[in-house]
């Protein structure tokens, strides 16, 4: 089915591009937020439709493969949802005089700004034009970490931005390398940074110069994923931004930098005499999951708590990655999609209890369930998904990832659940204080948008109980493609 | 042959310069010094990528030097060192780490990027291989340069010469796209790191002794 004149991707970039341009121009904080979950939704759409419409053919810019439909239908999806929650964020933080409307503006604008920036790094089929895409969206936080202007904010995004740059100039070092690596067979120009093209004639790279660059790759856009011990920006950027920002932050943007570590991945493993990038990303990814694990015991602010949660599950899914064959693959993509959509969810009732609070230090929330029924029981079905209980999508998810592990490598997997068990220790721990007890602290009414985190609830629920059969499908040959 | 080696001789000359220049910085320690070291490393490396866009016959690479040079070498030199005058920091001496084992573990990294390139790359082509070898010692040593130091404004020039060393690497590398777009988006990232520290006037890198300031920033104090 084609429709004319409507072409997905060219919507799915120019839509949050043009809002952008639009929302910076427009005052009024209750007309831009809505228009920017109107565009939101508008992107979210099209690229639903993505689903429906013929693929256009690889170009030298534009891919559209079964993997990156995932990703970006994903990516749309979060972004629609953080902008509802965003909506009824910002108007509170404009009544206690956080924000003003200026950067309000600024915000709405550079919001949008950073959706094109993620989606253009997914469609990208050029190595060079990912990597601008994914410096364009990690400038963008960068400037919204930094929204508030306090001390601890500033401190956060300039932290954010000087380790954010350097992995990001190891990514560019890495890019160039491939380049270098492929420069003999693909010869001079344009076709030597087309990832299809590559990936055709990998076989024939430099070997020696390929591990290099992968190196290189790997600790630059791990930076961005947030592997310890690369990980210092993270917990600062999402305790000290705006919470929607945590939201899109854990939710989105690591995933970005996943994504493009995929992408070589596969570049990789095309190439028979080079290293296997498994063992690395799976050491790296198991250093962060127990790091992680242990630094949650010691949290005492909400959102670092949960920035710690995902990093160990960034672990988790690397790990997953790493690990490769067609069943962790499936583990770790799914594993992506229940944590992005719980881990938002998660922000959204943590935004909302540190607004009523007016703090997001955990000693002095107490007994959400109870004044706050509905966002402390999200709260709990949250942390209960995160955790890893059954029967909500993300056990699911982990039950693949070391059920695999176990069959092939019985010591990893050991220390996989011997991870998973500190976490959800720590988890319990903290959730169990959060949420019952006697009350503590204000006890106004929520002036809370329910719809988004329980919809991302509803939906990592429904994952854990039932898979549709399409969608197994669809994973399953995804999880192939990575090899 | 001869014509060939010239060419050669002198990318060779102006790449290797440039790993001299960033050796400069490390033992700097006053603010005004490491941006003239700077400024010239801006230069040389302007006249690198001059000398490649003239030998690869590749006249986009041109606007890479021409940014280089008004950019890198004039304007963020003299924006910086308003701000440092403005800031009253002039008279810092920032570096973390002693200028002995600075210098020493700088030459360290020299030797190994060699070690490891010119390994890896033994069947590229001479000019290609040298010059990568060169500029992932400029990349490191400007990564050295930012960790030995405490000061925001010298943690943006050892960036800043990090960024060269890139640019060094991607104008090495033969016929590469979008060698231009990459440049400009590095130079706006760095006006915003620029401006960034002047509109919030950055002094320090937070980091201090005293631990429970930081426990305090972090919100993290019981």
């Amino acid at each position: 089915m084609t429709v004319p004149f409507f072409d997905p991707v060219t919507a799915v970039l120019l839509i949050p591009i043009s809002s952008a341009a639009l929302l910076a121009a427009m005052p009024g904080y209750r007309l831009t937020a809505r228009l920017n979950v109107v565009a939101s939704l508008a992107t979210f759409l099209s690229a639903l439709s993505l689903f429906m419409v013929e693929r256009p053919s690889p170009g030298p810019y534009v891919l559209i493969d079964d993997l990156n439909i995932v990703f970006i239908v994903l990516n749309t999806f979060v972004g629609f949802t953080t902008s509802i929650f965003s909506a009824s964020y910002i108007a509170h933080e404009l009544e206690t005089g956080r924000l003003t409307p200026v950067y309000l503006r600024f915000y709405h604008a550079m919001y949008q700004i950073m959706m094109f920036g993620m989606n253009l790094a997914f469609v990208s089929n050029n190595i060079g034009l990912m990597w601008v895409a994914v410096e364009l969206a990690t400038l963008t936080t960068v400037l919204m970490v930094g929204i508030y202007r306090t001390h601890a904010a500033l401190e956060a995004a300039w932290k954010y931005f000087i380790l954010g740059s350097v992995g990001i100039a190891l990514a560019l070092f890495g890019t160039i390398l491939v380049y270098m690596a492929a420069r003999p067979v693909m010869g001079e120009g344009q076709d030597g940074m087309v990832w299809t093209l590559l990936v055709e004639r990998a076989a024939n790279f430099d070997a020696a110069l390929l591990n290099v660059a992968f190196v290189f790759l790997f600790l630059g856009y791990g930076t961005k994923v947030g592997l310890a011990p690369l990980h210092a920006w993270l917990p600062d950027a999402h305790a000290e931004g705006p919470t929607p920002i945590s939201a899109v932050l854990s939710g989105l943007l690591l995933n970005v930098a996943l994504y493009a570590l995929l992408r070589f991945k596969i570049l990789l493993a095309a190439n028979p005499a080079s290293i296997a990038p498994g063992p690395l990303m799976v050491t790296m990814g198991l250093v962060s999951l127990i790091f992680a694990a242990f630094m949650l015991y010691r949290r005492r602010d909400i959102k670092r708590l949960f920035a710690y949660s995902s990093i160990e599950h960034m672990g988790i899914i690397v790990f997953a990655f790493g690990m490769g064959g067609p069943l962790a693959n499936f583990a770790g993509l799914l594993h992506m999609v229940m944590h992005s959509l719980t881990k938002s969810a998660i922000f959204y009732a943590v935004g909302h209890i540190s607004q009523i609070k007016g703090t997001q230090r955990i000693s002095r929330i107490r007994g959400l369930t109870v004044t706050h029924p509905a966002l402390g029981w999200g709260l709990v079905v949250g942390v209960v998904a995160i955790a890893g209980l059954p029967p909500l999508g993300i056990f699911m998810s982990e039950f693949l990832v070391v059920s695999s592990t176990f069959a092939r490598q019985p010591l990893l997997a050991i220390v996989l659940v011997f991870g998973l068990l500190l976490a959800f220790g720590a988890l319990t721990l903290r959730l169990t204080s959060v949420a019952f007890g006697e009350p503590r602290g204000s006890t106004a009414p929520a002036d809370a948008s329910y719809i988004p985190m329980f919809a991302h609830l509803a939906l990592v629920l429904g994952a854990g109980i039932y898979l549709p059969a399409p969608l197994v499908v669809w994973f399953q040959h995804v999880a192939q493609l990575l090899g | 042959m001869q014509m060939h080696s010239l060419a050669f001789d002198i990318s060779h000359t102006l790449a290797g310069g440039l790993v001299l220049i960033s050796l400069m910085m490390l033992y700097q320690d006053r603010l005004y010094s490491l941006l003239n070291v700077f400024a010239l490393h801006a230069l040389v490396l302007s006249l690198s990528v001059a000398w490649q866009a003239f030998i690869q016959d590749a006249p986009h690479l041109y606007v890479t030097a021409v940014i280089a040079l008004v950019f890198k070498a004039i304007v963020i030199p003299v924006a910086l060192h308003r701000i440092v005058k403005q800031l009253g920091i002039h008279r810092d001496i920032e570096s973390a780490v002693g200028i002995g084992p600075t210098m020493l573990a700088g030459m360290g990294l020299v030797a190994l990027s060699l070690v490891l390139m010119l390994r890896v790359t033994s069947d590229a082509d001479p000019l290609a291989r040298e010059d990568l070898a060169f500029a992932l010692s400029v990349v490191l040593l400007g990564l050295l340069v930012m960790v030995t130091r405490r000061n925001a404004v010298s943690q943006v020039v050892g960036f800043m010469s990090l960024e060269n060393g890139l640019v060094l690497a991607a104008t090495g590398a033969k016929g590469m796209p979008l060698v231009v777009e990459i440049s400009v988006a590095f130079s706006i990232l760095i006006a915003f790191i620029v401006i960034g520290i002047f509109l919030f006037r950055i002094r320090e890198r937070f980091d201090s002794v005293d631990v429970s300031a930081l426990d305090d920033f972090r919100g993290e104090r019981r």
